[in-house]
């Protein structure tokens, strides 16, 4: 499963909890209970809804930020291939466009003139990784190419009206030099 | 507990309050209006229904970024003013002035983009409104500009005099806060939830406007002075605290509309606790912290800063959850609350601001920003707690406001069909944005691919029914704040 249906379902099940809560509430909220009742039974469930929420918050933020996704900037990365991208309003320049499949990319991305940001779309048209592209910083993003093919780089950071004709594409062929 | 009153003496709209009141409304309400028609041309511009040029679309982008967020913030802060002057003497020049500078900051506003042709986003990220590769002028950037000045200097005027009356109330803002009863101590339980929020966002905002200003400043006198070139890092920066903070605060303005009247509506007290007011502290220090969340694929950022970005988002979340939209539940759970608008309007911005609040804090994590950022997942969220959290509790008061003046409820066969086409227009309008998201849609993006369109046509549909909705409430509020009867109306009580 890509990763955007894994995020999409996990939103829908977070909208759906919310959701329910409120519908009981509502539908419940006629048949009149004493006030003082109703606040103690809600102060014991915020209690464990409190420790709930810390701790599922633990977890995750271990889970997403163990290893830290972002490469080091200020350090040699283990790559197989670099890439120089520069964003330019409305084009991108890249050293280089052709990648082996399995290969490790470094991008070092940055801008001549405005912010930009630079996505790669996998051939199946779903973002795989992006950063920003800023004039005098250069960010260095990291990412293997599993997938043979087309992978087409948008901008993703607004930068003048002819920003969603910025892009470009990179081929990514097999490691015996096939499509 | 005894019923609070519905419609209290202390909150009577007399002589000038109520004229200025109700030019605030009225303007916030013709400005949505506005504002929502042009989101509409951009969603049927994307979805093939009328042809709109590109430069046009950006043009209209960045005014109705600029118009909502300015507008939203015109109303919670009307939303503010109304209950704050119950418990703090404020100057109704001041708040006057607020407005007065706001119109002439929007004149600006529209002027440069409407005529000067700037299309640089509301969020005027450096250097982009003075690299246009000559699609806009100089001119018109620096007018935009001017025009952010205009509405920040008004809001921190605002700010600053209900400073004043608050210190002069309860001797200096931590004890507003209600800080001395974080630790112990027998709690004030008359102490007013409006003064906590608001001395949160009095705060908060401040710190907010003065960044904006500072970004802003910075990029004039790069605009005609280029030799001076400012570090894009750092004044993105500067844009992102004021930019978060800034529609932030539309939320934490509005929601004293809940804290009041929700329990009126219900019957039963909401009074302060020790959990709301840690609540009220620790968001006063994440509202300020939370804000490299935006950046977090400005992979040079200090990488702390990416991680607070990312644990400040979720630990925001825990004062919605926990104290704000649950305390809200428990009040109305079994309460026997009478439904009418206001308390339905209540109910849904408090749905709406916990529902919004889920994709949110899920895009705050570092992973899942490198496949949703500047995707239409992000407008999903925040049109989610703007149009059916901020907005709603706007609505409220407005709502409150006009009952008292007229307690017959008249039209109710309107309202009631009006806030269901509101409800299922906008939860479809913002589905399809985050639907968008998962497909990997830019966002700001004049033109979609022929695979996107069909979201964008749903959407067009959704906003259809939500500007028809919103056309009905305005012309009921309008039309209820123009009527000359008394405001307060003591007789009528909960129950």
């Amino acid at each position: 499963m890509v990763i955007q249906t894994t995020i999409w379902w996990i939103t829908i099940a977070g909208l759906t909890v919310v959701s329910a809560a409120f519908l009981y509430v509502i539908a419940r909220s006629g048949k009149v209970a004493d006030a003082a009742e109703v606040q103690r039974g809600a102060n014991l469930i915020r209690r464990w809804w409190f420790w709930a929420l810390i701790v599922f918050g633990v977890v995750v933020a271990w889970v997403t930020l163990v290893p830290f996704p972002i490469p080091t900037q200020d350090a040699a990365l283990k790559a197989d291939q670099v890439i120089e991208v520069v964003g330019h309003q409305w084009y991108w320049d890249l050293s280089e466009s052709e990648i082996k499949a399995g290969s490790t990319v470094e991008f070092r991305v940055t801008s001549e003139d405005v912010n930009h940001g630079f996505a790669i779309y996998a051939p199946d048209g779903r973002i795989v990784i992006q950063t920003q592209a800023m004039p005098g910083y250069t960010n260095k993003l990291l990412y293997t190419f599993s997938k043979p093919g087309t992978y087409r780089i948008l901008c993703l950071e607004y930068c003048g009206v002819a920003h969603h004709n910025m892009e470009t594409e990179l081929e990514v062929v097999a490691a015996n030099g096939g499509m | 507990m005894s019923n609070p009153t519905l419609y209290p003496q202390n909150e009577r709209l007399v002589g000038a309050e109520r004229v200025i009141f109700n030019l605030y409304i009225i303007t916030a309400l013709i400005v949505f209006v506005l504002m929502m028609v042009l989101g509409l041309a951009m969603r049927m511009a994307q979805g093939t229904w009328i042809d709109v040029p590109p430069d046009l679309f950006y043009m209209i982008m960045t005014a109705h970024g600029a118009g909502m967020v300015g507008v939203t913030a015109l109303a919670s802060c009307a939303v503010m003013w109304f209950f704050l002057r119950k418990y703090v003497r404020l100057n109704l020049a001041i708040f006057t002035a607020n407005y007065v500078l706001f119109l002439i900051g929007a004149v600006l506003i529209l002027g440069a983009v409407f005529y000067g042709g700037y299309a640089g986003a509301w969020t005027f990220l450096y250097p982009l409104p003075v690299e246009s590769q000559g699609t806009w002028s100089i001119a018109s950037a620096v007018v935009f500009m001017f025009g952010y000045l205009s509405i920040g200097v008004g809001f921190l005027l605002f700010y600053l005099d209900t400073m004043r009356a608050v210190i002069r109330v309860y001797g200096n803002l931590g004890r507003a806060l209600g800080l001395q009863w974080l630790f112990g101590g027998e709690i004030d339980k008359s102490h007013p939830k409006t003064v906590v929020a608001s001395t949160m966002v009095m705060i908060t905002n401040s710190i907010g406007t003065l960044a904006g200003a500072i970004a802003l400043v910075m990029s004039i006198i790069n605009a005609y002075n280029p030799a001076w070139v400012p570090d894009a890092l750092i004044i993105k920066n500067f844009i992102y605290l004021f930019g978060h903070m800034f529609i932030n605060a539309t939320i934490y303005m509005a929601v004293i509309a809940v804290y009041e009247l929700l329990p009126r509506y219900t019957g039963r007290g909401w009074s302060i606790s020790r959990p709301f007011l840690w609540a009220w502290a620790i968001s006063t220090v994440m509202v300020l912290t939370v804000y490299p969340h935006h950046m977090l694929m400005d992979y040079v950022m200090p990488h702390w800063m990416l991680v607070m970005g990312q644990i400040v988002s979720y630990t925001s979340g825990i004062p919605v959850f926990v104290i704000t939209a649950y305390g809200a539940l428990t009040n109305v759970h079994r309460s026997g609350i009478r439904w009418r608008m206001p308390s339905r309007l209540l109910m849904l911005s408090m749905f709406g601001w916990s529902a919004g609040i889920v994709p949110a804090i899920i895009d705050g994590t570092i992973r899942v920003n490198e496949v949703m950022h500047n995707t239409m997942w992000v407008p999903g969220h925040f049109h989610f707690y703007i149009l059916l959290g901020v907005l709603p509790m706007c609505f409220a008061l407005m709502f409150h406001v006009i009952n008292s003046r007229a307690p017959t409820a008249q039209s109710r066969i309107g309202r009631l069909l009006a806030f269901n086409a509101y409800l299922l227009g906008g939860l479809v309008f913002v589905m399809m944005f985050l639907a968008e998201g998962r497909v990997s849609v830019p966002r700001r993006f004049a033109v979609h691919l022929p695979e996107w369109i069909s979201y964008d046509q749903w959407a067009s549909g959704a906003a259809i029914v939500v500007i028809v909705a919103m056309l009905v409430f305005t012309v009921q509020i309008i039309r209820g704040l123009l009527k000359s009867g008394d405001d307060a109306d003591t007789a009528h009580t909960t129950g």
